[in-house]
Parts: C-alpha cells; structure tokens; sequence
C-alpha cells in the first residue's frame, strides 16, 4: 500500500517563530538556515519518496500496458483497456464482494468478542496476567502457520481435533458413527473467517483493554452511588468512553484484514469461492503473468483503500477534535 | 508484566526495523551469484528447490568443479517465485543465468521466444552422455516445433496407481495390471471402509493448474475428451469431457478422501502413508516417499500402470530439465555443467554417496538395468519405466491435438486457464455447484483463450 508524503509546511519544531519573523527583513541567511534545519532530513525524505512513490508510479504506468511477460514481443501501450477488464472481469468483481465480507465479518466478530474477553480481563482475579498473556498468543503467530495449524490440525475432517473431539465427545454418550462434518468445503468462507478472528480477537482485545483501564474510577463510583446498576453503568459510560478504542480497533483491523493473503492462500487456495482482492491479484501476477492487468487490479484496490480510509480517518479525527472541544 | 512488555516490544520494533533494513539493503544488492563477469570457469546456475537440485548442490564442489575447475553460482527459489525469475531473466535476456531449470511446459514457448539455446551440436559431440539413453518421450517433450533440443531432463515423471496389496488380500481383491478407471472405481467401493477409517481412493481435489487438473485431465483424455481440438475450439462442454469431469467428481465424493477440495499431492501423500487410503492415483515420484525408510506402509504397497478407458496408456509425463539461456556467454561451460547433472555419472555418484532411492531417475533406459537401483527400488521402478515410455505427449488423447501437452495444454495462458477452471471443479468436488454449471463456466473461459491462439 502506498501513503502520500507530503513536506512540511512549517519547518521542523523550534523554527517557525523566528523563521517566519527574519524572513521579511533578512531573505538570504534566513531561509538558508530554515534550509540548515531542514537538510539533515532530505536524506530520509528522498529515501521515503524511493522506496514507497517510485515503486507505486511505476505501477501506474506498467498498469496502461498490456504486457504478458510470457510473450515479451507484444508489449503494447493500451490505454485504459486493463481498467475496463478489471471492471468486467467476474471472478475479480466477486472477490471484491469477498473482501468486503471476509473483512467486515473478521473485523464485527473479532470486536465483539474481544470486547467480552476485555471485560472480563478488567475485573482482578488470580492468574489475570497468565491468562492474559496466553489469550494474547494468538495474534503473535505467524499468520501462514496459524492458517496451517487451523487447516490441518483443526478442521482436518480425517484427523481434526474439531471432528476428534466431537468423535470422543459423542462417543461418551454410546455414539458410534457421529457426524464429521468436511468444515472447509461445507462452509469455505466461514473456515477461513474462523481463522482470521482467532488471531485478531487479541488485537482487539487489547485495543479495548487499555479503553477499560483508562475509564475514570470517580465517574464510576459516582454512578454506583446514584443507584445505576451494571447493565445501565456499561450501557451509558463505558460503551460511550470506549467509542474512540472501537473506532480505532474496526480502522487498524479492517485495514490489515483487506490484505490478508495467508489464510486464503493456505487453507483454500482461492477456491470455493474464497479468492479475495489480495489472492486474485496474485493469481493475475504469478499465474497468468498478465503485469498489465495485475497492476490496474492493484491500483484500484490503493484507489478503492484510500477512499475508504479517507472516511474512516475522517470518523475518527472528528472524534479527536471532539474530545479536545469536551476538554 | 506491561511494562516488562513493553520494553520487550520496543526492543522487539526495534530489532524488526534493523532487520527489515538489512534485509532492504541486501535486496538492492541484487540477489543471485553476482552478474556474468568475463571469467571463464564459473557458471550462474538458477534451480528450483526440490530435494533433487538441493543434493545436486551439496555435491557439485566436489565433484563437478574439482574435475572441470568450473565454479557453480547456484540460485534456489521455490517454484513459483523460480518461474517468474527465469521468465523475467530470459524474457529480457539478461544473461544474468547460463543455466536454469525448466520443465517440458515451459521449453516450447521458451524456444518460440527465442530464448533457449538448441543444444544439439553438443549432444552430437558428447558422446560420453549418450542421448540415445535418454527416454524418448522425454526427448520429444523438450523438442521446439522447429525440431530441436533445448533441454536436458534431470529427472521425469509420469503418473501411476498406487495401491495397498495387503489391504486387497485380505478382502480378496484383485488389482489388474491395467484396469480401467470403471475397475478403479469398483475397487474404490469395496476397498472403502476396509479398515477403520480407510477411504477407497484418494483423488487430488485442490484448486491449481498443478493440482487437480493433471491427473482430471488425463482422465478426460483416456475418456475421450480434450481442452482443445486441433482448430483451438474449446471442447470443455463436449459430452465426453463432462463424462470424465463428472465420474472424477463423483468418484471422490463417493470413496474418495474427507476434505478433498483441499487435498493436493501433499494431502494424498500422507493419507496414503497413514493409512487413510487403500488407493492413490498420482505421480510416479510419490513412491519413492512410500518407499522411504521410516515409512509405516514401506513394501506393502503395489504399482500398476495409470488406468484407462478409450487410450492405451494415460500416465502424464512432467520432467525438470536444464535449459540453457541464449544470450549465455560461456555454452560451453554451461554445457559441461548440464551434461554432468543429467549424466549416468551422477546418478551413480548419488546412490553411492546418498542412497539409490533418491537418484534423479525417469530419464535415462540405463538407469532401469542398474542393478544397484533396482535392488532399491524393484517395486516400482519397471512401472515408471513404462509409464514415462508409454507416454505420448503429441497424441495423448483420441483426437488430433493443436498443441503438445498431457496433463496441460501447452500454451503460456494454460496455467490461469487452468487455475481458474480448477476452483469451478473443486467446487463440484465440494459440492456447491453441479458439474454442467461448473463447466459451463470453465468452456466460457476456455473460448477466450481459444480465440487468442486461432
């Protein structure tokens, strides 16, 4: 993913005022020593501008080409053609669908029960910090072994702990043949959805934890002595305290699960109905060799990514604004 | 705790940043054995990283540059990322490798492209390799449309049933030397269920143009049905092909393994080892994993030819081979060098060294009247022989062909055509859509491409 890098308006901290004021009496050795502050971090802007703009402009211009690197001779300059293909192509249509459903859904789910874990990590009990650490583990995984285990050692339907354990559970109750369900190709989405919130509820629950120990204490105590019971004190403190923590959870969340590759790759391989925009450009990529359409396919998802950031940010920088207006 | 964890995590951003930096800082370097500098005596060699090319790469110091005093620059990618390098290495001709690993998919339109060096002229001078030993079928696979040679197998493949023989005696079962695929499927019935747990068969089922469409396609072949017919008109919708697709289908999902829209060769492989299947239709190079020390089902196992219906023979045939780059500065180094990896020499050189049973075998005649190899692998050594004989990979079907080609169709858009056709059947594999819908869908895609080959 590409960011826009944009040079500061205002020279870095400390110069502003006696920049801005020198400016007008004495142009030269003034803005040579705006200049003198600024030079130290040129380096590290053109580094940044190379290593994240350039790659991205050539994507755009690779993406006006059709360009198959299988036949290397019929390069040609096409115009907008790839867009268009993307925008008609079926299976690149369904898989925007895909990705909208896989994220919205790993993103709700994972929200919702990492709220529910956070709660209950917020009141003190014995062990609180080992179990903390181990509902934490998850998301330290590495994604593609994390979609490994969850292929073969759970839903596995020969030697799954999923269908084992119901085999040995049954089996307490004299049943001999239980049902063993194919989870993956009953319900490919939903498996490879499993996944994704096993690793991001942590992500979640930690976002919401720190929300719950930043809450006032006084504020509590005093709806406590104003007679509000649990229910009402969640209902109108904590969810209104914890809105910015969700807010920035479902932003984060979104943003890494509509790149996500690793668990569709490696328990589906796109199939069933699973590819999302991230395998598919891939399939274009490596599969096809289409350079061409792979990068249009790229540059509308950056396209389709910063308007849907644009808005989310905007959701939540109000919220910013409005917490410095309440102070 | 927190704070420890904090601290730990700084650390841990900290170390990750260095170590993305380095890792950026190693990449602008440039990957690989540096560029084709004007030294006569070393070779760029660029090879995928099966366990074949990684022994070949212990043992080339010792052996190949000792004798030649020809150092050897080895690059080893997995083979997607070895694919796309080779294609972005010989599409511009760099020259950055003399010598890379293709297989008999890649050789006709590499050679088209002109980016293959014929090697001909060295095989008639060298006659301590003897290209005559060399397979035919093999040959042929890696021979361009203008007749010549331009690449030398490393090791071949084609595809064969396997089967548990103690499992069919004691049901009293009798595998033919050659069954049909309604034999198969009938032994399939019965061998379901022999032992707890046990499926009849096991098909690959996952989605991938290496995957599920090579042995799908060599039973639309025996049956009768082909991708294209020799005017490039898709045939995905003729009634033979939906015959075979549909018996495939129906096979796995009656007696095949539990999850089969995932399993691939890798899945089958171990179901087979842990006794999961009585039967297991695949690749030649998965007996030798059967066979292996260590492995539960070692010596039960029984190897009979690739069923049929409609066709004589119906194995596939699949080989990594040596090309050498055109735009090569040093052919006759490279030469050297691949006359070496494909040569009787090594093949000896590793069954002494190694162990016979992982010779890179299925290229040449002489390595099945080896003595000491067949010792290893008398089981199903004669079988592969003649399944990599049998195969026909200009005429493996009932009808005339456009283009060569068993398990694929050879044509660069083959392997997106294929992938994407694999995730409809896999689909019908899983169920959630008929066999008519899931080919419907797939002849659409097949006319596009079809239309750009006319």
């Amino acid at each position: 993913m590409s960011t826009s890098v944009s040079t500061p308006e205002v020279s870095p901290a400390g110069a502003p005022a006696d920049a801005a004021a020198p400016r007008k009496a004495r142009k030269g050795p003034g803005r040579a020593r705006v200049w003198a502050t600024r030079a130290p971090l040129l380096p590290a802007l053109i580094f940044l501008i190379a290593v994240t703009q350039l790659p991205f402009v050539a994507t755009v211009v690779i993406s006006f080409f059709d360009w198959n690197s299988l036949s290397p001779d019929s390069r040609s300059f096409n115009a907008f053609a790839n867009y268009g293909e993307v925008f008609s192509d079926p299976s690149l249509r369904d898989s925007v669908f895909t990705t909208v459903w896989l994220t919205a859904g790993v993103v709700i789910v994972s929200v919702v029960l990492g709220l529910l874990l956070a709660l209950l990590l917020d009141r003190a009990f014995i062990g609180r910090g080992f179990v903390r650490t181990l509902l934490i583990t998850p998301f330290l995984l590495v994604p593609v072994s994390a979609a490994l285990m969850w292929k073969h050692l759970l839903y596995n339907p020969e030697y799954g702990l999923l269908n084992g354990g119901w085999a040995w559970f049954t089996g307490l109750f004299g049943v001999d043949t239980p049902a063993q369900p194919d989870w993956i190709s009953d319900m490919p989405l939903a498996a490879v959805a499993a996944a994704l919130i096993w690793q991001w509820t942590p992500f979640m629950m930690l976002i919401l934890l720190a929300g719950l120990q930043s809450r006032s204490a006084e504020q509590m105590e005093a709806a406590r002595l104003d007679g509000a019971n649990a229910w009402q004190m969640f209902c109108y403190l904590t969810l209104p305290h914890l809105r910015r923590y969700l807010e920035l959870g479902v932003l984060l969340g979104s943003i890494y699960i509509v790149q996500n590759f690793d668990a569709v790759f490696t328990i589906t391989a796109g199939g069933l109905g699973t590819a999302n925009l991230p395998y598919t450009i891939y399939q274009t990529f490596y599969q096809a060799h289409e350079y061409g359409l792979a990068s249009a396919a790229g540059v509308v998802v950056v396209i389709g990514t910063i308007v849907v950031a644009t808005f989310a940010l905007r959701v939540v920088s109000s919220l910013f604004s409005e917490e410095a207006n309440r102070a | 705790m927190l704070h420890l964890q904090q601290r730990r995590s700084r650390l841990s951003v900290r170390l990750g940043t260095g170590a993305a930096l380095t890792a950026l800082l190693a990449g602008c370097s440039g990957a690989g054995g540096g560029s084709a500098s004007g030294d006569k005596d070393s070779i760029n060699v660029l090879m995928v990283n099966n366990p074949q090319m990684v022994q070949l790469q212990k043992l080339t110091a010792a052996n190949f540059t000792k004798e030649t005093g020809i150092e050897v620059h080895f690059t080893v990618l997995p083979e997607n990322d070895v694919r796309d390098k080779i294609t972005q290495d010989f599409s511009n001709q760099a020259g950055q490798y003399d010598v890379a690993t293709i297989s008999n998919f890649e050789v006709p339109f590499y050679a088209k492209n002109g980016w293959l060096h014929p090697l001909d002229e060295y095989t008639a001078k060298d006659k301590a390799f003897d290209q005559k030993d060399i397979l035919k079928p093999l040959q042929e696979s890696l021979t361009a449309q203008d007749g010549k040679l331009y690449a030398e197998p490393f090791y071949g493949e084609s595809s064969f049933l396997m089967y548990r023989k103690d499992v069919f005696a004691e049901k009293n079962l009798k595998m033919p030397a050659k069954p049909t695929w309604q034999q198969v499927a009938d032994l399939a019935a019965k061998a379901d269920g022999a032992k707890s747990g046990m499926k009849g068969i096991c098909l690959r089922g996952l989605p991938g143009w290496g995957e599920v469409i090579a042995p799908l396609t060599t039973v639309v072949n025996t049956m009768g049905g082909t991708w294209f017919d020799k005017d490039w008109n898709a045939r995905l919708d003729s009634p033979e092909f939906k015959k075979a697709v549909q018996f495939y289908v129906d096979l796995v999902k009656k007696h095949g393994e539990a999850g089969a829209p995932q399993s691939g060769y890798a899945e089958c492989l171990n179901n087979m080892t842990q006794g999961k299947t009585a039967m297991w239709y695949d690749a030649t190079a998965g007996a030798g994993s059967l066979e292996a020390a260590g492995s539960p089902v070692r010596g039960k196992v029984g190897y009979v030819a690739a069923p049929v219906e409609k066709t004589d023979t119906s194995g596939w045939l699949y080989t990594w081979a040596w090309g050498m780059q055109k735009a090569s500065k040093k052919t006759d180094s490279a030469w050297k060098f691949i006359s070496w990896a494909s040569g009787k020499d090594y093949e000896n050189l590793v069954g002494k060294k190694v162990g016979w049973p992982d010779v890179p075998a299925g290229k040449r005649a002489s390595t099945y009247s080896n003595k000491d190899y067949l010792k290893d692998a008398s089981a199903f050594a004669s079988v592969t022989q003649q399944a990599i004989a049998g195969a026909n990979p200009r005429d493996p079907g009932t009808q005339p062909r456009p283009t060569v080609g068993i398990q694929f169709v050879d044509i660069p858009e083959f392997t997106d055509l294929g992938t994407k056709v694999s995730q409809e059947i896999s689909s019908a594999i899983a169920g959630r859509q008929s066999v008519s819908d899931a080919l419907k869908a797939s002849q659409a895609l097949a006319e596009k491409v079809g239309k750009e080959q006319k």
